[in-house]
């Protein structure tokens, strides 16, 4: 096991490098930014030449790159154009995506693994279909859309919660975008959980469980419930990357200053040491993410044993 | 004064799409404490189905039982769910075919033979765990108190049928059905399976039936057996009856279909012709009539249209008068 995490550690790099030059390499393509830096007016060549000196936008890109992987390396994000430190604004954005990611994923887990098992017991009946229909509808309608009708339903009609998230993000004021963020993936985690359910509540394992004379109860928890799960930790696993990175609609419809708000803003703005700053953690989050997923499964399914 | 365990008249119907399956119809049989019974039969000829509604392990919503199916006088058939969970791998315990697949793959062989012991017993998790060792060394496990904690996957074939007899035995049940203990395992390992049970039975007096398609199992093992066929019991007996004397031309296809030591080895074995007939639509009268060779022994068209009555006792389902095809195959 431990020569298994080490050599995946190892694995890592390249694809760190490599996913950070990418980003580093498209943001550069994205056009000057001492020429945004300026806004409307033209930049004076002088001042312009200087700054561009000043930023090493003069060198080749690949020596950018490698000095600014080395500046990384050293904690030091560089700062936005707007002067404030990179390393500032993720210190105020990760928590509060980190929050609103926890939020999200909680509701994946008691509300998509509840109404899987349910549908996954009950195949072919009511439940089930409706079930399946929902997930069907919560998959197909776009985040936008039921972020803003969600937003307007239980914020500014029904007014239970506040329409937008204030700059501290308590959890209780993310609870609707977490909701709204998780709903994809709940639908998700509600259809892999059945689908695994009804394949396991099969498996002859499950009639030795009531062969034993164990209650309905603990064969269900005990034998089904765990045994099931193993792909939809996978899953969610995966998906914790994913939502990091990946509320951009989400924190923009309800104003959460969080990685996708500054990530929008720095893309806006053309501001590269913000976007690169942030997509460089993103892409370790979900390579540390994938790796736990790995192990993780190792540790549910004794079969799987890593050398 | 009936015997432990008491099956009577029990019919097992399925529902499917294609129509009503009569997997069993109206199959009498008993297991006294301390005696084998083999039932015998092809694939679908309700042996498993008949011992899976003993312990009611089929699914309700598309089994229908009628009968009664007494284990010590009390009636199985009609107890509810909190009677059978009490029974089930305490009283009754079920070993099954395929020890892989009907082991989980996630916990230990220890934590699955202790499952059943804490339920019925409530013991705590250390007794139990000691009580798994115990029947680990009881079935003959070498180094139990090691192997009690490794997965189903780290054990061979043989070992796995062991840990499975031992999670049955964790309660010493008065009824054991074993469904096809050795089928998946080779010749040897097989032997000692089946003296593995006889020597525990002896030790716990327990009632054992034993589902296989191997009459060379049954013929070690059984001291009674019941031939199935579609669904019915076509001959019973003693094994050394049924096996010396067999009176139905169903257990003499078995038998014949059977390689012997003493004939000579270029002799080609006997095959039934045909398959078994669709539970779904049996024939009428004798349900084994379309595969007989001998229905034209028997006067006018009784065997198409008549059903022969169950054996009671020792006896076979068959209109040939007693006697009239002994010695036919051998």
């Amino acid at each position: 096991m431990g020569r298994y995490v080490i050599r995946r550690l190892l694995q890592m790099i390249p694809v760190f490098i490599g996913s950070t030059f990418l980003i580093f390499f498209m943001v550069y393509a994205l056009g000057d930014p001492v020429a945004a830096l300026f806004g409307d007016k033209a930049p004076d060549p002088a001042t312009a030449a200087r700054i561009r000196q000043e930023l090493y936008l003069d060198a080749p890109l690949w020596k950018q790159y490698l000095h600014y992987m080395a500046q990384i390396l050293t904690g030091n994000f560089g700062t936005a154009f707007n002067g404030q430190d990179v390393l500032e604004l993720m210190a105020d954005a990760f928590p509060v995506t980190l929050r609103l990611t926890i939020v999200a994923i909680l509701f994946e887990i008691v509300i998509g693994i509840t109404l899987g098992l349910l549908s996954g017991l009950r195949r072919g009946r009511s439940v089930d279909t409706s079930v399946l229909l929902a997930t069907l509808v919560v998959v197909s309608i776009p985040t936008f859309v039921s972020g803003y009708v969600l937003q307007y339903l239980f914020g500014v009609k029904w007014a239970v919660v506040s329409p937008s998230v204030s700059p501290a993000a308590p959890f209780d004021q993310l609870l609707l975008p977490g909701a709204v963020l998780a709903l994809t993936s709940l639908a998700y985690v509600t259809r892999l959980t059945r689908t695994s359910i009804a394949e396991n509540s099969r498996a002859d394992y499950l009639r030795t469980a009531v062969a034993k004379g164990l209650p309905r109860h603990r064969v269900v928890t005990r034998h089904l419930l765990r045994n099931s799960l193993i792909p939809v930790v996978t899953f969610i696993g995966t998906d914790i990357g994913a939502l990091m990175g990946g509320a951009i609609v989400t924190e923009r419809i309800f104003n959460i200053h969080g990685v996708g708000y500054q990530l929008y803003q720095g893309i806006l703005r053309q501001n590269s040491p913000t976007v690169v700053g942030f997509v460089t953690v993103l892409v370790i989050v979900f390579l540390v993410a994938n790796l736990i997923v790995d192990l993780l499964y190792a540790v549910l399914d004794p079969r799987i044993r890593y050398a | 004064m009936t015997a432990f365990l008491s099956v009577r008249d029990l019919s097992v119907r399925f529902a499917t799409e294609d129509g009503v399956v009569r997997a069993v119809d109206g199959l009498s049989f008993d297991v006294e404490r301390g005696r084998t019974l083999g039932i015998v039969g092809e694939s679908g000829s309700g042996k498993s189905v008949t011992n899976l509604s003993v312990l009611g392990l089929h699914d309700p919503r598309t089994t229908e039982i009628e009968g009664r199916i007494l284990l010590d006088g009390q009636d199985l058939t009609t107890a509810p769910e909190s009677v059978l969970e009490k029974l089930r791998g305490n009283r009754m315990a079920m070993i099954f075919q395929d020890s892989l697949t009907a082991l989980s793959p996630y916990y230990t062989v220890g934590r699955q033979i202790a499952e059943p012991f804490r339920k019925h017993t409530g013991a705590s998790r250390r007794e139990a765990r000691l009580r798994a060792i115990e029947m680990l060394r009881k079935v003959g496990i070498p180094n139990p108190a090691l192997r009690v904690d490794d997965y189903p996957h780290q054990f061979s074939g043989g070992m796995r049928q062991r840990a499975m007899i031992a999670m049955a035995l964790v309660c010493d049940p008065e009824l054991l059905i074993a469904d096809e203990p050795t089928t998946a395992l080779d010749v040897t390992v097989q032997a000692q399976i089946l003296d593995l049970l006889k020597d525990l039975q002896q030790q716990t007096g327990s009632a054992i039936v034993l589902i296989t398609h191997d009459l060379g199992v049954v013929a070690g093992t059984a001291d009674d057996v019941l031939v199935m066929y579609a669904g019915r019991a076509v001959e019973r007996g003693t094994a050394r009856e049924v096996l010396r004397s067999p009176r139905h031309p169903y257990t003499w296809g078995l038998l014949g279909s059977m390689p012997r030591l003493t004939s000579p080895v270029d002799e080609p074995l006997t095959p039934i012709p045909g398959s078994p007939p669709s539970l779904l639509d049996p024939p009428p009268g004798c349900p084994f009539h379309p595969r007989c060779a001998y229905v034209d022994r028997v006067g006018g068209d009784r065997c198409r249209t008549e059903r022969p009555e169950p054996p009671e006792g020792r006896g076979a389902a068959c209109h040939l008068p007693d006697g009239a095809g002994r010695g036919r195959t051998r």
